[in-house]
């Protein structure tokens, strides 16, 4: 399959691990701050080929993982309203909410979708005039500017029962918290690839710059990450702390620029929580005065509702890099994909899963186990 | 304007005679009636034709002088739409009891279905679904020869329900076949392409934005099945890796035997169409239903054999080694990914979600 196909390709993989071990001279940790990257580097076992100087640790970048409990238990009151058509996208489903899911609301009666697509939700608002429909508009960069899109479609249509849940978060706020912390560990970061292809990578030179930490800008795909990997090193023995970009077929330093101008249109910067994490200043999205007619909080009067989080759960500190899924004491027990503490271990992208799913195992000898 | 057009069709006057409910199921087919007789007549006997079935007795009656071991199996079908490319849920009730009878080395022989119908599902359609299940009972050379009716208020079901259970005598030779049997240094053998009916069923219902060009693999296995056995004394597991797909299967195979199963990732074959469908909403083929694949784990020194026996039928023509059985770690499942390293292939934990980004 082109554009997938040649960055799983064995032999460039194995001349990158070979190049990063030429040029590592000391250990660095990195942090991939998406948790796509995060799944496709223990699904193709990257980490487990690279030398052993390089740790990587996983960042934030899961967008089910970092939405905050109360949006969640907020999910949860409007859909239980029988005159809502409440629309997600599916992961968020099995996400824990305060004492049940989205999942348990469906069973229990309520009308929950999943969809593809925003526009999807606001076709079935167009088809079902006597209900409410509300989508829950989560996730980064990425999703911010189909949600945008399909808020900005109902409000051209003058569509009356079409409402979003906003909890879109944005990465470089992140970034600053992460580095900014005093027990920060992250001397590089690999940037998530699909946010840069929306946003560009304009933003993270002067994050580069004063933290002194090289940002490089990676794909997805076990080739992108290891390019990602060895310019990220390439720069931190070079004493270069600049942003860069390893993902060129996708990423522009502009980005796109009508995909940003969507949500510019739709969506203005506010204060965020982010789960397990807390408050990052200015780091997420909300509806603009233009676009309040279309929020659901305020619709179903449900802004008042602030559950705690369990005191197990360590998903704050994993998201962080701070700790990893093994670290934590429920981790395998009882907390697993079927029964999640944490929305870390929920989601396909966040890093308990990906650390339950393709698991720490001791590959028996003979089986070459190559580390280059 | 032709004169035709104006014309008024003059038949003369008719008697307010009751309605004849003939084009869409109501209640009264289900109710033990005239009606339910009728469409019994006119849609299962007609179709189904055979003497154990025409005898119109509460249950068909059947006479084998066999020594050996019997295999017996039911499953229950509801799939939304009724009908996708290369196959509808007629297909799928036949092939599915077939296929699990088969895996145990057997020959299939008799099916009985029980119908559940919707209120106001055309009569059209479930003959339509009734010829499949026929077509499919000849190529699988099994006869259908019990079945029920039951009808729910609109609303109450997804059109239709068809649930069948089957009955196959097994090869004698065929006595230590199953997922318990697994060795280590034997080879697993997929039959073909991974993941078709999944994405092809998903395709059809019309809300991925996109059209996927893949057909299900739905089809009875037990002639192949039937050649395998005979071609090899050393078989040990038959399976046939449908929901949760084969990483799901292979798991269950490495629990039931205690042993380890290692994959080779770039082995699997999977359809470009199928992988594209599932580069695009996050999900792994490794875990995506199958309905007419086969899974072989036979001694290593036979399966060259069995893999010449799989190429010579029509739906093991793309039959490939995947991987072997080993010892450790006993119950799990591990691949050697595409770039040299190795993870663990676990079990799906609930339904596959789309992922977000």
């Amino acid at each position: 399959m082109k554009y997938i196909d040649e960055f799983r390709d064995p032999e460039l993989a194995k001349n990158t691990l070979a190049e990063i071990s030429r040029t590592i001279t000391q250990p660095w940790v990195i942090m991939e701050i998406c948790g796509g990257q995060t799944h496709s580097i223990k699904r193709y076992g990257v980490d487990q080929l690279l030398p052993e100087k390089i740790e990587l640790v996983h960042g934030p970048g899961c967008p089910v993982c970092v939405t905050p409990l109360e949006q969640i238990d907020k999910a949860l009151a409007i859909a239980s309203h029988p005159e809502v058509i409440f629309t997600s996208y599916g992961d968020m489903l099995r996400v824990p909410g305060s004492g049940k899911d989205l999942f348990s609301v469906r069973a229990a009666g309520g009308d929950v979708r999943v969809v593809y697509s925003p526009l999807d939700a606001v076709k079935i608002a167009q088809e079902n005039p006597e209900k409410e429909v509300v989508f829950f508009a989560i996730g980064f960069e990425t999703t911010a500017p189909a949600n945008a899109m399909a808020i900005a479609h109902a409000k051209r249509m003058n569509l009356k029962n079409f409402s979003v849940l906003v909890s879109h978060v944005r990465v470089p706020p992140a970034m600053h918290a992460i580095l900014g912390s005093p027990s920060n560990r992250v001397q590089g970061f690999l940037a998530a690839g699909h946010v840069n292809a929306v946003m560009g990578y304009w933003e993270y030179p002067p994050i580069a710059e004063k933290y002194q930490v090289p940002i490089v800008v990676t794909g997805f795909e076990p080739v992108d990450i290891l390019q990602g990997i060895l310019q990220t090193v390439q720069l931190l023995e070079a004493g270069k702390p600049i942003a860069d970009n390893a993902y060129k077929r996708a990423v522009t330093f502009e980005g796109n620029k009508p995909a940003q101008k969507i949500i510019n249109q739709v969506f203005k910067e506010c204060d965020r929580k982010w789960r397990g994490i807390g408050m990052i200043p200015m780091s997420g999205w909300c509806l603009n005065e233009a676009h309040m007619d279309f929020d659901a909080e305020s619709r179903f009067n449900v802004g008042d509702i602030a559950p705690e989080e369990s005191s197990v759960c360590i998903a704050g500190q994993i998201l962080q890099g701070m700790k990893k899924p093994p670290d934590c004491p429920a981790f395998g027990k009882e907390c697993t994909p079927q029964t999640p503490l944490g929305a870390t271990m929920v989601s396909s992208e966040g890093a308990c899963a990906a650390y339950y799913r393709y698991g720490n195992i001791q590959i028996p000898t003979g089986a070459n186990n190559v580390r280059e | 304007m032709s004169e035709n057009d104006a014309s008024i069709d003059m038949q003369g006057a008719h008697c307010p005679i009751p309605l004849q409910q003939t084009e869409t199921i109501v209640i009264g087919h289900g109710s033990g009636g005239k009606m339910m007789h009728d469409l019994i007549a006119n849609v299962f006997a007609s179709t189904f034709q055979n003497p154990i079935l025409g005898e119109g007795n509460d249950a068909g009656r059947i006479q084998i002088e066999y020594a050996g071991q019997f295999a017996i199996s039911t499953d229950a079908h509801v799939v939304k739409p009724l009908f996708f490319p290369g196959g509808d849920i007629g297909k799928l009730a036949v092939c599915g009891t077939v296929n699990d009878v088969a895996m145990l080395g057997a020959t299939p022989q008799y099916l009985t279905a029980g119908f559940i119908l919707e209120e106001g599902l055309s009569v059209e359609i479930l003959l339509r679904v009734v010829n499949s299940m026929q077509e499919a009972a000849n190529e699988a050379n099994v006869k259908i020869i019990a079945g029920d009716t039951k009808v729910v208020e609109k609303g109450k079901a997804d059109g239709l329900y068809i649930t069948t259970a089957g009955f196959g005598t097994i090869f004698p030779k065929a006595k230590a076949i199953g997922g318990q049997y697994a060795q280590p240094g034997d080879k697993v053998i997929v039959s073909g392409t991974i993941g078709d009916h999944g994405i092809a069923v998903l395709s059809a219902r019309g809300d991925l934005g996109f059209e996927a060009m893949i057909e299900s693999d739905v089809a009875p296995l037990n002639g192949m099945i039937a050649d395998i056995v005979m071609a090899s004394d050393h078989v040990h597991v038959l399976r046939d890796p449908t929901r949760g797909g084969v990483a799901t299967t292979l798991n269950e195979i490495a629990q039931q035997s205690n042993v380890s199963i290692m994959l080779s990732e770039n082995t699997i074959p999977v359809n470009t169409a199928v992988k594209s469908a599932c580069e695009m909403l996050g999900f792994d083929p490794l875990y995506i239903a199958n309905e007419g694949k086969l899974i072989v784990i036979v001694s290593e020194e036979d399966a060259p054999k069995i893999m010449d026996t799989m190429h010579k039928h029509r739906y093991g023509k793309n039959a490939t080694i995947i991987g072997e059985v080993t010892e450790e770690p006993a119950g799990r499942v591990l691949m050697k990914t595409i770039i040299g390293s190795h993870r663990v292939v676990d079990t799906l934990a609930g339904e596959m979600l789309p992922r977000i980004c």
